[in-house]
């Protein structure tokens, strides 16, 4: 949690040594500034390349099929033409398909954080006995592949006849994802100062009270990052929803569109618009929690 | 028994002189209770599904009626199995495509966004540049293959229209559905979804690495190139670590894009373990034989992981 996502913040002022913009502007001269007009144009490329695939399904979402076998993929649409995107939304019921998605993840996430805080709580600030193997099989469990566990999933879904219905996904990836939270968190409680449990502890508050009275507020930041976290990822999962859910009813997005796939009714501007409108829930969540997503990533990574 | 349990008790009186009983036991509550929800989910849902895998690789199963005992029967049929040889050999393919090429890139393309162009044109610039690379990691892989697969697509897919439209025709090829094409073009994509993983870790790692060294070397005279290997490299090697060990786990256990790309097709070409597993399991129905896929898979993952921290524990060591 040490890295914040301010990219090249201005050095501390109380810093020693002068900073040498005299060295920088040196460099430069040698350079003179079409070097790195280069490196610029060399770093854009390769982020064009990433957007190309973006580009290519937003021309082709709302162009005609006809005007595509003409003008080919890299035209302007003429008009815009919706009988894909209407043909795509009705086939798959896509506002049931985003209630689902966003009922499954949604709930995984506020579970999943939950499990994991009550979890590191016991591990990180109660420091029970064991807690060592107890955090690494949770590491264990995180490395898991899905398929060492899928069949026998499946197994029990139908005998307690969860199968086929979302509280069957929200419980397996509940438990997935509280295995990487709780070993994440319980790291971040374990540097817990000791002197505000001793104070809260010698005001008479109970452990229950101790935890969200003391530990949760301060603790609040990692938690929101791993509840986005957790909505991302559960959203973005395809392999146990695909296994568990084979209704149109209660299918995610990914899964309900993968189920179209080699349709013959899927057309090209079927097909984009879809996979548009696909992409869109994650693309706005993206936008809205860049900061908290490249703070989280990190914090991943130095832990 | 009681001259077992005096010695222990004997000491309380002494930890504890004046303070109250009600007071100790406020200091050391019962914490394991609070672990109590999550050890029950984890070993309803991680631990049980888990020893279930293993016993059904050693019976015959198709899901239906009582498992039969059958051994080490589906190992040894595994180990004969050119399938499971392709499916592992696969696996290489996918690490050199989601570990090695963007960690590659990965760095080159940090090391350009902080060190050069952060500087030149504003942190503005940088950020902008590192969320366009990132976004794929953050789309449901799945949807992101489904569009890609209609791209690659022979007949209506905008590569081989565009390549038509410009006289190629011979290079038009059947990118996903020719032996020769589809591991190509699935590790192309790959590239592509994972490529922003490492740019992300690697510009936070370098937020961490002191400027002072950057400014002497540099007022050394130590070119971009060698400051780069002398002091970005070595600094960083953490986080390197840190992405080669998650990105070789998720290039094992990948699955969605390859059912959305390939289903592992054409004869075999792309598939890769995971899938292999998911074929045994339901359109198969050999459960038995899935699940020792599954397990063999198990086993390397772990076996990877152990593997990637004693070496970063021993290069750890060399360094202290």
């Amino acid at each position: 949690m040490t890295t914040e996502p301010v990219v090249l913040a201005p050095p501390a002022p109380s810093r020693g040594t002068a900073r040498t913009p005299v060295v920088q502007r040196t460099r430069d001269r040698n350079h003179r500034g079409a070097v790195r007009w280069v490196v610029l144009a060399a770093a854009v490329v390769v982020a064009v390349a990433m957007m190309v695939p973006f580009a290519i399904m937003l021309l082709n979402a709302f162009k005609a099929p006809g005007e595509y076998s003409a003008e080919g993929p890299l035209s302007l649409p003429s008009s815009l033409y919706t009988d894909g995107l209407v043909a795509f939304w009705q086939r798959v019921d896509y506002p049931e398909k985003l209630l689902n998605s966003t009922l499954i993840a949604g709930s995984v996430a506020v579970l999943a954080t939950l499990v994991s805080l009550l979890n590191a709580y016991a591990l990180g600030i109660g420091r029970i006995r064991g807690r060592m193997w107890v955090v690494a099989l949770f590491l264990l469990a995180n490395m898991l592949p899905q398929e060492a566990l899928v069949y026998p999933l499946y197994f029990l879904a139908k005998e307690t006849g969860l199968y086929n219905t979302q509280l069957s996904v929200i419980i397996i990836f509940t438990v997935i994802q509280s295995a990487f939270g709780t070993y994440l968190l319980a790291s971040v409680l374990s540097t817990f100062p000791p002197s505000v449990l001793e104070a809260a502890a010698l005001d008479g508050a109970s452990s229950w009270q101790v935890l969200w009275r003391v530990v949760f507020p301060i603790a609040r930041p990692t938690l929101s990052v791993l509840l986005i976290f957790f909505f991302i990822w559960t959203w973005n999962e395809f392999f146990i929803p695909l296994v568990m859910l084979i209704d149109n009813s209660t299918q995610t997005i990914p899964v309900a569109l993968a189920s179209l796939q080699g349709d013959r009714l899927m057309d090209v501007p079927t097909i984009n618009a879809g996979a548009l409108v696909s992409l869109l829930p994650a693309v706005v969540f993206f936008l809205v929690f860049q900061r908290t997503l490249t703070r989280g990533i990190t914090a991943g990574a130095v832990k | 028994m009681t001259t077992l349990s005096l010695p222990r008790r004997a000491p309380a009186p002494r930890d504890a002189p004046g303070r109250p009983a009600r007071a100790r036991r406020h200091g050391r509550p019962v914490y394991w209770l609070y672990l109590v929800p999550g050890a029950v989910l984890f070993v309803a849902v991680i631990v049980v599904p888990f020893v279930m895998n293993v016993y059904y690789s050693f019976t015959r199963w198709p899901g239906i009626g009582d498992p039969r005992w059958t051994g080490l029967d589906n190992y040894t049929r595994l180990l004969a199995d050119e399938t499971f040889w392709t499916s592992f050999r696969n696996s290489v393919a996918m690490v050199v495509a989601m570990v090695v090429v963007p960690t590659l890139i990965g760095l080159l393309l940090a090391a350009v966004l902080f060190d050069y162009l952060g500087k030149r044109f504003g942190p503005r610039v940088a950020s902008v540049l590192r969320a366009t690379y990132y976004l794929p990691q953050v789309l449901p892989v799945a949807v992101a293959g489904i569009l890609w697969s209609w791209i690659l697509n022979p007949q209506t897919g905008a590569l081989n229209v565009l390549l038509r439209e410009a006289g190629l025709d011979r290079l038009a090829l059947n990118w996903l559905g020719d032996t020769s094409t589809a591991l190509p073009s699935v590790m192309t994509v790959m590239i592509w979804v994972q490529v922003g993983y490492p740019v992300v870790i690697f510009m936070a790692a370098l937020q961490r690495v002191d400027p002072e060294l950057y400014e002497a070397a540099e007022l050394d005279g130590a070119g971009w190139f060698r400051r780069f290997r002398a002091i970005t490299l070595p600094q960083i090697r953490p986080e390197t670590f840190v992405v080669t060990l998650t990105c070789t786990i998720a290039a094992l256990k990948v699955f969605g894009p390859i059912y959305v790309l390939t289903r592992g097709g054409p004869e075999n070409s792309t598939n890769v373990p995971s899938y292999f597993a998911y074929q045994s399991f339901f359109p198969k129905s050999q459960v038995g034989y899935g699940a020792a896929i599954a397990t063999v898979l198990t086993l390397v993952v772990v076996v990877v992981a152990l593997v990637f921290i004693r070496l970063q524990a021993a290069s750890e060591r060399r360094e202290g």
